[in-house]
């Protein structure tokens, strides 16, 4: 076992294969870009296949090969589990899947582990059932979480070579030109999708929406394009992308995201032409409402938004107290649909957004983030991936990486979740280390990070009510106790990666 | 919610043994609130309860209550004094029983039907505890065959409110005014502050944390009420100084209920956590 910066026990096996977190800027990165295999395309050629059998056959498609898919459809998405199923009736085994997120409706997956089909499994998330049953230790090889800057970089250093993309669009032209823009079942960004079509030798476009050529605007285009599949329906429009997006009426909610608006407002970082990025829960939705009333008084522009985006932010675009918006996810409609009206709402890809080995991600130009945890410890670590039962149910998400990049790092979080206490001595999983969060806010008060004396002095004369990490710790502990320990088996199911590819964590089976 | 009643910035929460209890979870909830009370921390928020009425399991709400510390009991549909006589002596009893020091309980007496309103000034001086009393308007529209109107200025409500303000005036205790119960509708709820602000009542209860902040603003001393507050102060202080007898500020005469009403707007402003600087 090797102990790293966080004090985690890493396995000697995996600590050699990936390095163990040696801090968050500890490693420098320098990487020869992985190439992809470009066959070319002549004049009078077809890219269009009939089925995603033809497609599949097409690309060559073997045992032992890496698929990837993008999680832009979310909860709507069918391209995975058509795609999956029909690899399965062909008898191809042994894949490794690379997917950028993996959803509640990916359910189906289960089946194809237990089959064979799929026995490696690299994401930024495992949602219910399929992370139980991951937890439950169905796999032989643990799966990988990534950050979704760390994704990035995996793919364009190589770490995963893909060798098919199934890219799902909701518009496309014969040629592959493909954005999220336009069609029956819209998702505005397609930025995780932009690294797969670059970097990966086969890539095929599922679309239920062809139009004619060319078309635009292009967010994967023509050039890293090999085949377009036309379906009856790439998603559920309804689990792609919600409607409008409502806000929250829970009192708690909403003292947690004003404490964390006055967190901001009386932070060195407020002021004229700063940026922010925000999260799409309750409570973060209604601190970029306060945080939006405080703009107009003060005559505040945000410099640019960044991050997944939600239609209140996209409204604050329009009203003119955001300048830009920078996107790598649309969480709804009405994202979707600024980022097809609005020339100032920009697509980015997940390598610009936060991928640590380019060269500057849009997160290191972050002035203020704020995010969320299933856990904190007084340490300030953070746990978004496995619940209190010790199951894999969460998503690294870019969380790590927006956390490293921002000046100001808040994490807002109620002080208890149901019977179970949210700052705890040590969380159950790291995903993102103490030193890059800086603020902790809970519906009492907050919490500085005391490496972050700049702002312990700032906060002095605030009305606030702060304490330390510790007496938070020991509050929550009051009303509902210590969480007795999570009892694991020996079987390390997950390996966490840090966005620089060093281990930060694994996670240990749970029985059933 | 109960965990959580002390962060919204009430200075009062008041638990509920009665009408939003069913009649099943009596015994429950008494026990699940003598537990609470007893365990979490309120800090410096006034606890209460409503109990239920004494024929009802009152005397039983008032037994565990009283052990657990709490600071209120407030009373349901007061009709009478004697229904406050009543339910002193059952709290005396209880103090007794549990070595809680003897009138340190204190009393709220909800007045919720037209007998209430008219024995209003007898049920206000009818015990040393109260500190308090309280319209409960939902039943006495019901009983006088109307209902509310907060868009017409809660005309429907008029004698009861005065009622209840002279009479709490008369006895020297506190005047608290009804919930307004759309929670959704904060435009309404701030008028009817307003007007109940205008006519004189310390406070008023509030069913959702969300109309806390829209009651503390219209409590709350404007800075134009604050400076004008220590104006007057000042004015007094120099008065005092020089040995003058008449105070005047601005031209016009400072009498007693003006230096009341100022340091009325301190006192507020203080307990709102503004700066005040004297």
């Amino acid at each position: 076992m090797k102990t790293n910066k966080v004090g985690r026990q890493i396995p000697d096996e995996i600590a050699e294969k990936y390095g163990v977190f040696e801090g968050q800027f500890a490693r420098k990165l320098t990487y020869t870009k992985d190439a992809a295999k470009v066959t070319n395309v002549l004049p009078g050629e077809s890219k269009l296949v009939d089925t995603i059998h033809d497609a599949i056959l097409k690309t060559g498609l073997k045992d032992g090969m890496t698929i990837s898919f993008h999680h832009h459809f979310r909860e709507g998405d069918k391209v995975m589990n058509m795609v999956l199923a029909e690899i399965a009736a062909m008898g191809i085994k042994n894949l490794s899947l690379a997917s950028s997120s993996i959803a509640n409706v990916h359910e189906p997956l289960i089946d194809h582990i237990n089959n064979g089909v799929i026995t490696n499994v690299t994401s930024s998330g495992l949602r219910d059932k399929v992370g139980a049953a991951i937890s439950h230790g169905i796999m032989k090889n643990p799966v990988v979480i990534r950050s979704h800057g760390g994704r990035g970089r995996a793919i364009e250093e190589g770490s995963i070579h893909i060798d098919v993309a199934f890219l799902g669009a909701p518009s496309s032209d014969e040629y592959g030109n493909a954005n999220g823009s336009h069609g029956k079942a819209t998702c505005g960004s397609m930025g995780y999708a932009r690294v797969d079509a670059e970097f990966a030798d086969k890539v095929v476009i599922i679309t239920d929406n062809l139009v004619p050529y060319p078309n635009t605007p292009i967010s994967i285009p023509q050039n890293h394009v090999d085949y377009v599949v036309v379906v009856d329906s790439i998603g559920d429009p309804d689990g792609i992308a919600k409607g409008a997006t409502r806000f929250t009426t829970n009192p708690k909610e909403l003292l947690i995201a004003q404490n964390g608006a006055q967190a901001i407002i009386e932070s060195p970082y407020f002021k004229d032409g700063y940026s922010f990025q925000t999260g799409t829960g309750g409570s973060t939705l209604a601190l970029a409402q306060y945080l939006a009333d405080e703009m107009r008084k003060r005559q505040y522009k945000a410099s640019f938004a960044l991050g997944g985006i939600t239609s209140p932010m996209c409204t604050m675009l329009e009203e003119g107290l955001i300048e830009k918006i920078i996107d790598t996810q649309s969480f709804d409609k009405g994202a979707a649909k600024s980022m097809k009206d609005n020339a100032n709402h920009y697509e980015i890809s997940a390598s610009f957004y936060a991928n640590p080995g380019n060269k500057g991600a849009a997160v290191n130009m972050l002035d203020v983030v704020v995010l969320s945890a299933l856990e904190v410890d007084t340490d300030f670590n953070v746990n978004v991936m496995t619940g209190s039962d010790g199951l894999i149910r969460g998503a690294s998400g870019g969380h790590c990486d927006a956390g490293a990049g921002a000046k100001l790092t808040l994490i807002m979080t109620p002080l208890i979740r149901g019977r179970i206490p949210t700052i705890v001595d040590h969380v159950n999983t790291v995903i993102t280390p103490g030193e890059s969060i800086d603020i902790v806010v809970t519906e009492i008060g907050i919490a500085i990070n005391p490496k972050r004396q700049d702002l312990i002095d700032a906060f002095k004369n605030s009305t606030l009510p702060q304490y330390t990490i510790q007496e938070l710790r020991d509050k929550a502990y009051a009303v509902v106790g210590e969480p007795e320990p999570i009892q694991y088996n020996d079987k390390v199911v997950a390996v966490i990666e840090y966005r620089d590819g060093s281990v930060i964590d694994v996670v240990y089976g749970v029985d059933q | 919610m109960i965990r959580d009643a002390a962060i919204y910035g009430a200075d009062a929460v008041m638990f509920d043994l009665e009408d939003s209890v069913s009649l099943k979870e009596k015994d429950t909830s008494r026990f699940l609130l003598f537990n609470a009370i007893k365990t979490l921390d309120f800090g410096d928020l006034e606890t209460v309860v409503r109990i239920n009425s004494l024929d009802m399991g009152g005397i039983d709400d008032i037994n565990a209550m009283v052990r657990a510390g709490i600071k209120v009991i407030r009373l349901p549909k007061t009709e009478t004094a004697q229904d406050v006589v009543e339910a002193d002596e059952a709290i005396t009893a209880a103090e007794k029983q549990c070595g809680r020091e003897l009138g340190s309980t204190r009393m709220m007496a909800a007045i919720e039907g037209p007998t209430g309103v008219l024995n209003a000034p007898a049920i206000a001086l009818a015990s040393k505890r109260l500190i308090g009393i309280a319209l409960g308007a939902e039943d006495y529209v019901t009983s006088m065959k109307t209902r509310r109107f907060p868009e017409k200025n809660g005309e429907e409500l008029f004698f009861a409110r005065s009622m209840i303000l002279h009479a709490a005036r008369s006895a020297g205790i506190a005047a608290l005014d009804t919930v307004f119960s759309d929670i959704n509708d904060m435009d309404t709820l701030r008028k009817e502050a307003e007007l109940i602000k205008q006519l004189g009542f310390d406070g008023k209860s509030v069913i959702n944390p969300r109309q806390i902040p829209v009651v503390n603003a219209v409590f709350t001393p404007t800075q134009k009420e604050i400076d004008n507050a220590l104006a007057v102060k000042a004015a007094i202080a120099e008065a005092e100084s020089k040995g003058s007898g008449v105070i005047a500020l601005n031209g016009k005469m400072i009498d007693k209920p003006i230096v009341d009403r100022a340091e009325r707007v301190l006192m507020l402003a203080k307990a709102a956590g503004l700066a005040v600087e004297e």
